[in-house]
């Protein structure tokens, strides 16, 4: 028993149980007190992934007559879609995550997306980053904000491993962005790391000490939990490739119980435009990237997968008609995927709206019927914990988040 | 020396260099005010900087600095690295995606050279200054294939000249009117009846199948695209709070509506030197259209009906002066004069610039109709920019710089070593996403990350003394 809990015990809970209010505020803090960090793990696909060749409407007529050579063969065809349920399939090369639907621990939502029409990369993410879609002066990211909400104590608490912070984590919050742990670090080459590190605590800069002494806080934690070479568990054997790596460098943080409850990766290279390929190609290459990755990073962080969340994302969709390139262009619905214990898995949510002219958006592209600050709005409470009443602030301008039932409550 | 003694001096030496009107009145001489001035005006001193300038006097040397055609800068276009040659035409997007990103490269490499070592450092503080204020981010489409251009062009012979025309440049440039979509803006109908023409003429030439897919992009050019509107209002003009409404932001958008980019016909021959159009020849402009460059003013998309812009009218039946006249209405807005000398006020004295400084240099740029040098000098010669020592922190490349320029080591390569240092302070150069540009305050540039990059940083290009200097707080103030 903790102490928290000995103390509400201790201090009248029956008291407080008398005025009728006692038992939710009992069980939350008590609960607080108890429970592993809960972690979300956040991917962004740049470039605008093909969701509907990720995740295949086998059956629906109308895309084998929109995409006659990149489209995904019937499940039991050649090189066929990998059956989900009678309707959808994976894309061959996302086989390895297959067990994880099978155990209902991988959702989908299709058509999902923006309110904005947009088709520029530039202005998609800005808005699915910032989440306040046709609004571009909002200058914080979405997870950053879910940050300042929580009043986060230390930054080891949000880390996205890129080379910058991603806009999606930008913002008043402490966060830390490394592409890998061993590349936080002061080197000593030339013997003055030091003499530097002196220098900030030394100095009446309240300003650079106090941000000095977060990050050498954070070096000395993360170097002790992470001392040795790392290896991953359960045989997990992750892509060598940049996606692959920041994979493994977030379970290798997430391992060393420093705090993490939101982590940031991306991949690159989604934007098809010219030769795309069906079942091999280019496409094809980097949905292999994508699940080898996912499957190694579920597989390494084992046992922890119970309170963690991998959520998928991407600007946009691309549209529902191959080009004359053997390629896709920009189009607007796509396909989101979350993965972990906490999830409603084994099922692709959302409304599905077809594919026949009329159906699409501009005539052209798959129609969005899940807003994605639905998503996120779910993820942040359900998953996360964060109490709804903070929603206006972690997603401002939108007034009701519609609840998806994508995570388990 | 005579106070008097020391003001003739000034004004002869000034006459001399660039008919000097700067008095030496107010500005101090001491070696911390030098040292100051060089952090803040220049990307910090050099070796022997601070003695040479106390040696000429701070009020010439600022002088000077205002006047940067009078300052030698040989030794600089020496050590400018080779920038790729823009080819007549690109064979396909790939090609011209390429050269995009060789160019964007050699151009982010120069940007760090002149910044050490450049004599005109107030010139290339300003260049910087203006086009993260007009800021276009590399990463956007085309837009990387225009921006030395943009930066040559467009920003850099304007940053000491009138606010109008560095606006009208910035409007008309092919790296913004991409960036920001106004390239694809068209009236609605008048997009209509320019489809019916080209399918009249198409079949008038007998080419099969009309309404072939068009490539990229045109197909989208349906209608009125707000974005540039929005942040000429918003950002290059009169500020976040200048008063404008939605409705102000769609009169704009459909005044600049035609204002786009000639097309490039990627299969004509074209010769160098030549202006885009079919097949060599100088394109047959429809009446009224207008070519500058790149630029192209093209009738048939723009909404020539009436316009009402914060409360000025703009008679119907115009073309290319609608967007003319909007820049004229905002480029003398009260609300900009505000918003620009704020912006320089905080560039140059400190995160929350004193109001009365603001209101100073707000006035002189309203009676001096935007003369940029007027108001850069107001606040560069005040009392508050000489009492604001160390308020500020220094940018990524502020730091890099300085760090370069305090070692006196002769840079390593051409520039572009340096670039991904750059990259892990969080500052790549060019590839600043929003049309914000750059936040110039110290809460975006501190924080644990960076300050860690900027400590080996400074040990990979400082010798043991001097890295623990450079990688120290004082150093990453200015």
């Amino acid at each position: 028993m903790t102490s928290t809990r000995r103390v509400f015990m201790k201090s009248g809970a029956a008291a407080m149980l008398s005025l009728g209010f006692a038992p939710g505020f009992l069980t939350r803090a008590a609960a607080a007190a108890d429970a592993r960090k809960r972690l979300l793990i956040a991917v962004f696909q740049r470039g605008a992934l093909d969701g509907l060749n990720m995740l295949v409407p086998f059956g629906e007529a109308d895309y084998y007559r929109l995409r006659p050579s990149i489209g995904i063969a019937r499940p039991g065809r050649d090189n066929g879609a990998v059956d989900l349920d009678g309707f959808f399939g994976f894309h061959p090369r996302m086989a390895p995550l297959k067990p994880l639907w099978d155990k209902g621990m991988l959702a989908a939502i299709h058509a999902c997306g923006s309110p904005d029409s947009t088709r520029s990369h530039f202005d998609a993410q800005d808005y699915m980053e910032s989440a306040t879609p046709g609004v571009k002066s909002t200058r914080d990211g979405w997870l950053n904000r879910y940050l300042q909400a929580i009043n986060s104590t230390t930054p080891l608490q949000g880390v996205a491993v890129t080379r910058q912070t991603p806009r999606t984590m930008q913002g008043r919050a402490a966060t830390l962005a490394f592409p890998g742990v061993d590349e936080f670090a002061v080197r000593d080459t030339m013997g003055s790391a030091r003499a530097i590190e002196d220098s900030y605590s030394r100095t009446t800069d309240s300003l650079l000490s106090a941000s000095a002494r977060e990050a050498f806080q954070a070096m000395g934690v993360l170097q002790k939990a992470t001392a040795g070479s790392y290896q991953p568990a359960n045989g997990a054997d992750y892509p060598r490739t940049p996606f692959g790596r920041a994979l493994q460098e977030i379970a290798r943080i997430a391992k060393a119980d420093v705090g993490l409850e939101v982590a940031f990766a991306e991949s690159t290279g989604w934007d098809t435009h010219v030769n795309q390929g069906s079942d091999n190609g280019q496409l094809a290459g980097r949905l292999d990237d994508l699940a080898r990755g996912l499957d190694a990073l579920t597989r390494d962080l084992g046992d922890r997968m119970a309170d963690t969340v991998i959520l998928t994302m991407s600007e946009f969709g691309r549209a529902a008609s191959e080009n004359g390139n053997g390629g896709t262009d920009h189009g607007h619905g796509n396909a989101m995927m979350l993965i972990g214990g906490p999830v409603n898995g084994g099922r692709v949510h959302g409304k599905w709206p077809g594919l026949a002219p009329e159906q699409r958006f501009e005539s052209r592209d798959l129609a969005v019927t899940t807003d994605f600050r639905d998503v996120f709005a779910e993820v942040v409470t359900a998953h996360l914990g964060a109490d709804r009443s903070a929603l206006p602030k972690i997603i401002p301008g939108y007034a009701k988040p519609r609840p998806l039932g994508i995570i388990k409550t | 020396m005579t106070h008097r003694g020391i003001l003739a001096r000034t004004l002869v030496l000034g006459a001399v260099l660039a008919g000097s009107t700067l008095g030496a009145a107010g500005i101090p001489k001491d070696k911390e005010a030098v040292e100051h001035a060089l952090n803040r005006l220049a990307y910090g001193p050099k070796p022997g900087d601070v003695e040479r300038v106390q040696e000429m006097g701070l009020s010439n040397w600022i002088d000077r600095q205002l006047h940067p055609d009078g300052i030698d800068d040989s030794a600089l276009k020496a050590r400018l690295p080779e920038q790729p040659e823009r080819p007549a035409q690109f064979a396909d997007q790939m090609e011209a995606r390429r050269w995009g990103r060789q160019s964007v490269q050699a151009l982010s490499a120069e940007k760090v050279v002149r910044a050490v070592y450049s004599e005109r450092q107030l010139e290339e503080q300003l260049v910087d200054f203006w086009f993260n204020h007009f800021n276009v981010f590399a990463g956007k489409g085309r837009t990387s294939e225009w921006i030395a251009d943009y930066e040559r062009h467009a920003i850099r012979p304007h940053v000491f000249g009138k606010f109008r025309d560095l606006l009208e440049a910035t409007a008309k440039s092919p790296a913004m009117l991409f960036y920001l979509d106004n390239w694809l803006s068209a009236d609605p109908a008048a997009a209509e009846r320019q489809q019916e023409l080209q399918q009249q003429r198409a079949a008038r030439l007998g080419v099969a199948n009309p309404n072939r897919p068009q490539p990229q992009g045109q197909q989208r050019r349906r209608g009125l695209n707000e974005n540039y509107g929005r942040e000429l209002l918003e950002l290059h003009t009169l500020g976040v709070d200048g008063g404008y409404t939605q409705k102000d932001i769609i009169e704009v958008a459909r005044a600049f509506t035609g204002w786009t980019i000639a097309p490039q016909n990627q299969k004509a021959a074209r010769q160098p030197g030549v202006p885009f159009g079919a097949r060599g020849r100088r394109p047959q402009l429809a009446p009224g259209a207008v070519q500058e460059g790149e630029f192209r003013f093209t009738p048939m998309l723009h909404d020539s009906g009436e316009k009402i812009v914060l409360g000025h009218k703009i008679k119907a039946g115009g073309g290319i002066e609608d967007g003319e006249q909007v820049l004229d209405i905002v480029a003398r807005h009260p609300a900009t004069a505000h918003h620009i000398a704020f912006e320089l006020a905080q560039r140059f004295v400190s995160d929350e610039p004193p109001k009365a400084l603001v209101d100073r240099a707000a006035k002189k740029f309203r009676d001096t109709d935007g003369d940029l040098r007027e108001v850069v000098k107001t606040i560069i010669t005040s009392d508050e920019f000489f009492s604001a020592r160390g308020a500020k922190v220094k940018t990524p490349l502020e730091f890099l710089a300085s760090a370069m320029r305090a070692t006196g080591r002769d840079m390593p390569g051409d520039g572009r070593q340096l670039l991904n240092a750059l990259m892990q302070m969080g500052m790549p150069l060019y590839m600043c996403q929003p049309p914000t540009g750059y936040d110039d305050t110290a809460e975006t540039w501190v924080s644990a990350g960076a300050l860690v990059a900027r400590m080996n940083i400074a040990q990979r290009i400082a010798g043991p003394q001097q890295a623990t200097s450079i990688g120290g707080p004082e150093f990453q103030r200015r």
